[in-house]
């Protein structure tokens, strides 16, 4: 038997497949755990829907929640909920940056390209950035160049 | 009756992306500059991502499994408008089906987003936002591009008359539309097609380019009910080639 708040600590360290620095509770990814009796549900919600790590994810959460001990359990794919990036935690942001990746800003309403533009530099963090493509190696990233340290760099993509 | 026209409206949606989605990933090693082909790329998983969804929705109201749907129909069985099935072109060609075709997503989504069908409504606001990238991409390049160069502004003149009166065949009505717009599902498409029309020409004039006359649009109906053009099924055999060697295949 397992409380809920033990089932989100296990959690902490499933790490995202191609940012393994991040856990999926940190970057927002796990929308609900459930405890009913010895069975867990965990409900997961893929990034951006067409992010082809979610099927890894899933398995990922399995394997560490059954190396816990945990028997009995159900992880759902929930694909038709809105991820999205004001979900990623404070510490969750911390960690992008270390990891060199541009964490993205808290925003509301529609998405403009404004919005995209003068990325913080995670090396130096000037501002004096330009944006030189809205796509970059993931669907969640985008590349940006910083005009006083001159380093390439990535961000997340608010979404 | 209206489970019907949902599954109508789902498979238009979902083959659209899956076609246009493969074309796209078409640019894979070839774009103009590295940032293009990168950006199309993303944007072929983006659309290959959104149809696997509708497959998904699709599933859930009775049809076979995402991966038999999208890879075990025949041609005659797909539901694609004619715009999407087209040969990449040259750049200008696809940049201007990519505009066209997202804009017309963006409509839709929009209406989708309100839809009585909840299901559908959830899935569409958050297709909406991943589409927003886009937009942004395409607007960026057509606008720097038509206010460019002289040849840079012609070679998407010469794209835009070709494309615009095919973009018209997403609208293609069919039987279902006036069902899902009496249950406030969606819109019809002739609905959509003037709000589409009316923003999309409004921007390209902004860019620099003459809105063409779409005088011969429905030459290029036919693929909402199952008629297709002639690239649609060499299409077809290549996508589908590995899963048809072994549709066991694990990787």
């Amino acid at each position: 038997m397992y409380t809920k708040e033990e089932i989100f600590t296990l959690l902490e360290k499933v790490k995202d497949p191609e940012i393994p620095v991040i856990s999926l509770v940190q970057l927002g990814v796990v929308k609900d755990v459930r405890v009913e009796g010895e069975k867990v549900f965990v409900e997961i919600v893929p990034t951006f829907t067409g992010c082809p790590a979610i099927e890894m994810m899933k398995n990922d959460v399995i394997k560490t929640l059954g190396e816990a001990g945990v028997k009995e359990m159900e992880v759902q794919i929930k694909y038709k909920s809105a991820w999205t990036t004001n979900q990623i935690t404070p510490k969750g942001k911390v960690l992008l940056k270390d990891f060199g990746l541009s964490p993205p800003k808290e925003f509301e309403g529609e998405l403009t390209l404004e919005m995209l533009e003068h990325a913080q530099c995670p090396r130096c963090d000037s501002t004096h950035t330009r944006l030189l493509s809205t796509f970059g190696p993931t669907a969640c990233r985008a590349i940006h160049h910083c005009n006083d340290c001159h380093e390439t760099f990535e961000q997340m993509k608010p979404l | 009756m209206q489970t019907e026209a949902i599954k109508d409206l789902l498979y238009r949606m979902a083959d659209d992306k899956i076609i246009l989605g493969h074309r796209n990933s078409e640019w894979v090693g070839i774009g103009p500059v590295l940032e293009e082909d990168i950006a199309f790329a993303s944007m072929a998983q983006d659309e290959i991502g959104h149809a696997w969804s509708y497959f998904q929705l699709l599933e859930e109201l009775g049809e076979t499994d995402p991966d038999t749907n999208a890879f075990m129909r025949p041609a005659a069985e797909y539901r694609c408008c004619h715009l999407v099935e087209y040969p990449i072109g040259d750049y200008a060609f696809s940049l201007v089906r990519h505009y066209l075709f997202d804009m017309a997503d963006k409509v839709r989504l929009k209406h989708l987003s309100d839809s009585s069908y909840k299901p559908l409504a959830e899935l569409a606001r958050k297709i909406a936002r991943e589409e927003k990238y886009h937009q942004m991409h395409a607007r960026v390049f057509l606008q720097q591009l038509g206010n460019s160069s002289e040849e840079a502004n012609q070679k998407l003149q010469a794209a835009l008359n070709e494309v615009y009166p095919i973009a018209f065949s997403i609208f293609e009505p069919t039987i279902h539309n006036e069902t899902l717009a009496n249950a406030g599902i969606l819109p019809l498409e002739d609905s959509l097609m003037k709000e589409w029309r009316m923003e999309a020409e409004n921007f390209l004039r902004s860019c620099r380019l003459h809105v063409p006359l779409a005088e011969d649009m429905i030459e290029h109906f036919g693929g909402r009910s199952g008629f297709h053009t002639l690239w649609l099924a060499p299409l077809l055999a290549e996508m589908t080639e590995v899963f048809a060697i072994d549709p066991q295949a694990k990787w």
